[in-house]
């Protein structure tokens, strides 16, 4: 109850301001007989025709008997779940497997919630909304459809990377030079400090990672009108969310240019 | 050259013709409406809507192509259950059965897979044109969260069919998608604090779902249960919330 004004005065805000939306409203309205019934049924033959088509010449694909003693080499999951098998390279199963997979259903459930710019509803623009569209499109355009793409064309046998003119080669060997984070570079001056087994320079690492979150929220919230409106709960969530996802190119990254593995190990969990 | 006017008077006033069909489709407002109106199947439109929501380059169809091979998939999916057993011993020789023996097996079988593939791809662009229209912002916030939902059920739709066939392809996919379950936080055998919980390989969640320590028969059983009859009629219960909330949040989005 305590946002009800908030969300009063975010409404008032926006009828204020015009929308430019780049499609303009057309105030008419018309009826769905014929015309919407007449699309409907045009757009229903056309994909009715592509699909008996395509199944008439290609036939889906069908292997030997399911036979549990051989496993082929490489094992690919369906290739809408290739993104999630392409993050296996990155983060234990745990995360690639369980956790990131529930933080994208949940983060895109709570979208609506945490978007509080009453603008672009309702037409396409990108102005209006810059920070949610770029967010979105990194997720689902760079990350997720660039992640299935990889794995689909790009992973072979002992999930090695082949180029598509590439041959298959099933003994090759890629160097396992992989460290994690204490023994990368710098820190392995440090000497692995530990409290309870708890590697400290992953932890430090990580908590500063998300610190960043927090710091930025008390660098900006007193000056951006955007920030207040969110509030500290929605600006915790949306920050969260970023910086989690941000976190699978980070790990691509450090694993493709420093090979490291971990970055924080832990007797229970490694990330 | 034949006169269509001519043509279409003797046809629509032939004797015949007008045994049938007593008098002809006047199109008028009222009976635009009550097309609509006074249809079981129809009534899911509204009598009319704004001008701009059945541009093809505001909506692309997607939702509408997705409801529509789910359709296709529905049918599909009964005739192939009229042949397919879901029984390790017979699974795959039913499929084979139904490629090169049973009459239009195989494009009954074609036309599943690739529907089936197509409904995640446009259920995907569904939601990406949903998401760059704004069209989740109040009042359809709600109707966002059931279409997230529907995507769920959708891959998961398609993830337990995967199996089906009983080939190679088939039972690996599965076990390297499901082998993740294993790694569940204290619900799995190899994830963190499996230990506090005390899961076992034979006892959490990865058993739970595959009916066994690997994919196996009770594997097949199970998924062919959860794709046949629980996902589809959760998927169709949740797409009746979806269709009646698009009218009760005032139909298609547009700009004010
Ligand atoms: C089985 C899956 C789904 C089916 C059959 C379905 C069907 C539909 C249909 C037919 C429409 C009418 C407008 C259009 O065609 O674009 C629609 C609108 C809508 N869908 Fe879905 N949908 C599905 C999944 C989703 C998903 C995954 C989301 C979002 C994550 C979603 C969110 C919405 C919203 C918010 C609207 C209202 C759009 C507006 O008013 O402009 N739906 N859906």
């Amino acid at each position: 109850m305590a946002e009800a004004p908030g969300r009063a005065a975010v409404a008032e805000k926006a009828k204020a301001a015009p929308f430019k939306a780049k499609i303009k409203p057309i105030e008419d309205k018309i009826h769905c007989w014929p015309y919407l019934v007449r699309s409907e049924f045009v757009c229903s033959v056309i994909i009715m025709v592509v699909l008996m088509v395509w199944s008439i010449y290609i036939n889906a694909p069908m292997e030997e008997p399911a036979n549990p003693t051989n496993t082929p080499n490489p094992s690919k999951a369906p290739w809408y779940f290739l993104g999630l098998q392409e993050m296996l390279v990155y983060f234990d199963p745990w995360m690639a497997g369980v956790v990131l997979p529930t933080l994208i259903i949940v983060g895109l459930m709570v979208i609506p919630f945490i978007d509080v710019n009453p603008k672009g509803n309702g037409y396409y623009t990108f102005e209006e909304r810059k920070f949610a569209i770029t967010m979105f499109l990194i997720g689902f355009l760079v990350l997720w459809t660039s992640l299935i793409v990889t794995g689909v064309f790009l992973r072979g046998p002992g999930w090695n990377l082949f180029w598509p003119w590439e041959v298959w080669d099933p003994h090759k060997v890629v160097a396992l030079t992989n460290v994690d984070l204490p023994y990368w570079g710098p820190f392995k001056y440090l000497g692995n400090p530990k409290v309870f087994g708890v590697e400290l320079v992953g932890l430090t690492a990580i908590t500063i990672y998300f610190a960043l979150g927090v710091a930025f929220w008390f660098w900006k919230s007193k000056t951006s009108p955007t920030l207040q409106e969110l509030g500290p709960i929605r600006y915790g969530i949306v920050a969260s969310l970023v910086l989690t996802m941000m976190g699978l190119p980070i790990k691509m990254f450090l694993r493709i240019a420093f090979n490291i593995k971990y970055i924080w190990v832990t007797p229970w969990f490694n990330i | 050259m034949i006169n269509l006017k001519d043509l279409k008077k003797t046809i629509f006033e032939s004797q015949v013709w007008r045994s049938i069909f007593r008098h002809d489709y006047a199109d008028t407002p009222r009976n635009r409406t009550l097309q609509v109106m006074s249809n079981v199947w129809m009534h899911l439109h509204p009598p009319k809507i704004r001008r701009h929501a059945i541009r093809v380059r505001f909506t692309w169809c997607m939702g509408g192509i997705t409801f529509l091979l789910f359709l296709v998939l529905t049918v599909t999916g009964v005739v192939l259950m009229f042949y397919y057993r879901p029984v390790a011993e017979y699974a795959y020789a039913d499929m084979k059965y139904l490629q090169f023996d049973v009459p239009f097996g195989m494009l009954m079988r074609n036309m599943h897979r690739w529907a089936a593939h197509g409904m995640v791809l446009t259920v995907w662009l569904h939601m990406f044109r949903v998401f760059m229209t704004g069209s989740y912002k109040s009042p359809r916030e709600f109707n966002w969260v059931v279409g997230v939902l529907l995507l769920t059920l959708t891959l998961l739709l398609s993830f337990t069919g995967y199996l089906l066939p009983w080939d190679q392809l088939s039972i690996w996919a599965v076990t390297v998608g499901t082998n993740m379950a294993r790694a569940t936080p204290l619900l799995g055998h190899e994830g963190p604090f499996a230990q506090v919980v005390g899961v076992t390989p034979r006892y959490d969640a990865r058993a739970f779902l595959l009916g066994g320590t690997i994919v196996g028969p009770p594997t097949l059983l199970r998924f062919y249960v959860l794709h046949c009859i629980f996902l589809p009629i959760l998927a169709s219960l949740l797409m009746i919330v979806h269709f009646w909330r698009i009218r009760k949040d005032g139909g298609i989005s547009g700009p004010v």
